[in-house]
């Protein structure tokens, strides 16, 4: 059977080729960039408003799909803890030459600490690499969603979206 | 007797965004919830509502509710009554109320039913051992109660809240959830599902439970693969060791009240089952008597309480406490705002079984 958003819950690489929030290659070598994973119509537009350099455009109907205009887009993170369907990543592919981070919403008790390592996990929850956490924060506007960053090796990039859930 | 203008059944978000409208209005307003806070589902919603700015999206649903508890309580003229019960309706404009320990008589020029919905239950042999429970009553347990109550989760349905409540199991600490959803396709939105995902969800279609049985308690449950037609596939079946079993099939609208009044009803599988007829005012078949939110048909928290607030509007307006132009422009931006929250594939089937009971109640 078809493994696709719907069957199964992970985004096929197919279903990835609609997502209009997905940076270019060149765009990923420039800095830290945002990947807004929404492929779905579902009336929705925190992002949009929660983007302070206006690189995030849904407009109307609120059921259009996120754009990402790559050239607005610093990688600041603000948008992270503003989806709803915690669906919005950060990569920088320029933090060294083997290494890259990514940034993914972490809604678990207990927080990774910093400099912690941590089990990288895919969109299937498979263990990817071990990780270092490079940063975590919570701003009070994010409201309980933790913003972790994992320094990892590039070649994962772009599987990595999460870590395991630590033990209590 | 208690006299007013407004008497709105149920304070759940409809509900609250009823009074509030009604209440700044200049209405009366005697707002009635049967349990000890008002908020109805809002204070277990602990994840990020969708929507637009207008609608609080990225908000926390218990925030929406702690909100608009506040503004409730400013609002003078808004006699708010917990731990009280409706029970009967006298006719339309009668109501008998058991509140502190007595039974107390409403006169009222309008009524809101706004009672919203009931979890739907699904019947295989064990349905009824402890552990076997709606997936709202869990939700109720982990995210208001604190108590969870097991480790190893079967969740059955992938509509949105299967998908939401298996979420926040595993923030509860829960050590596991296997997901079983009848049909071919996850029911809710993909964000959820791919959300428990990455924490180690097994999300199985095409599969439903097909029993489950424990000494005194679940202890497991048999799976089964099912067709197209949802009829189990010899053969298919193996064991999963599960302490919760929570059953997440739908809801339907709590209607009592509005059977007693004689309201006309007509089945509408898209939202929840028997619904009662009702126009885009929001009133029913029966002058006077408004409804809004899940017991007009289950859909969100978002168009429940833009549904209180058009109800408030069309019974102020009804009462003359407002010109026909500011009613009608209420109306107007509020049924937009509706209508956005039913565009998109999840929102076009609620759309046309909305339009479906407008053009029932056109007959009416």
């Amino acid at each position: 059977m078809e493994e696709n958003l719907k069957t199964c819950g992970v985004i096929s690489p197919e279903e990835f080729i609609n997502c209009k929030g997905w940076p270019s290659d060149e765009r990923f070598l420039k800095g830290p960039v945002a990947i807004l994973e929404c492929i779905e119509e579902i009336p929705c537009n925190p992002c949009e408003c929660s983007c302070p350099k206006g690189a995030i455009y849904v407009g109307h109907p609120i059921t259009n799909l996120p754009t990402l205009d790559e050239s607005k887009c610093i990688g600041c993170k603000s948008c992270i803890a503003s989806c709803p369907g915690l669906a919005i990543f950060v990569e920088d592919h320029t933090f060294s030459d083997k290494e890259a981070l990514v940034s993914f919403p972490f809604e678990f008790i207990p927080f990774p600490k910093k400099g912690e390592k941590v089990s990288a996990v895919n969109r299937k929850s498979e263990v990817v690499c071990t990780a270092v956490v490079h940063d975590i924060y919570c701003a009070k506007s994010n409201d309980s969603t933790m913003i972790v960053t994992l320094r990892i090796d590039k070649q994962y990039v772009h599987q990595v979206r999460s870590c395991k859930m630590l033990e209590a | 007797m208690f006299e007013v203008d407004l008497l709105i059944v149920g304070a759940g978000p409809a509900g609250l965004c009823a009074a509030l409208e009604a209440g700044q209005q200049g209405l009366t307003v005697l707002l009635v919830d049967e349990n000890a806070k008002p908020g109805g589902q809002l204070f277990k919603q602990i994840h990020k509502f969708f929507g637009s700015e207008m609608h609080k999206a990225g908000t926390r649903g218990f925030r929406i509710g702690e909100d608009l508890v506040r503004e409730i309580a400013a609002c003078p003229n808004i006699t708010l009554w917990l731990d009280s019960v409706v029970f009967s309706a006298i006719d339309q404009n009668h109501f008998e109320v058991v509140h502190n320990c007595s039974v107390q008589v409403i006169k009222t020029k309008k009524v809101i039913v706004a009672t919203g919905a009931i979890e739907k239950g699904l019947v295989f042999p064990g349905w009824t051992l402890p552990g076997v429970m709606g997936a709202g009553a869990l939700q109720t347990m982990i995210n208001v109660n604190r108590v969870r109550p097991g480790n190893k989760l079967l969740m059955v349905g992938s509509g949105n809240v299967g998908l939401i409540v298996s979420y926040q199991f595993l923030q509860a600490g829960g050590e596991s959830v296997i997901l079983v959803e009848a049909a071919n396709r996850i029911g809710g939105y993909g964000v959820h599902a791919s959300k428990i995902r990455r924490y180690g969800t097994n999300i199985i279609t095409g599969c439903s439970v097909e029993s489950v049985s424990g000494n005194g308690k679940v202890e497991s449950a048999i799976l089964a693969k099912v067709d197209d037609k949802f009829q189990t596939i010899k053969g298919t079946q193996w064991e999963e060791k599960v302490d919760i079993v929570a059953i997440a099939v739908g809801l339907y609208p709590l209607m009592e009240l509005l059977r007693q009044l004689g309201c006309k009803f007509t089945m509408c599988p898209a939202l929840g089952g028997w619904v009662p007829v009702h126009d885009e005012r929001m009133e029913t078949s029966i002058n006077g008597i408004f409804i809004a939110g899940d017991v007009s048909g289950a859909e969100e928290a978002s168009t429940a309480m833009e549904e209180g607030r058009l109800a408030a509007w069309s019974a102020t307006y009804d009462l003359a406490k407002c010109t026909k132009n500011k009613y009608e422009s209420v109306r107007i931006d509020i049924t937009k705002r509706l209508e956005a929250l039913r565009s998109g594939p999840y929102g076009i089937a609620r759309k046309n079984a909305k339009d479906s009971i407008y053009a029932i109640a056109k007959k009416f």
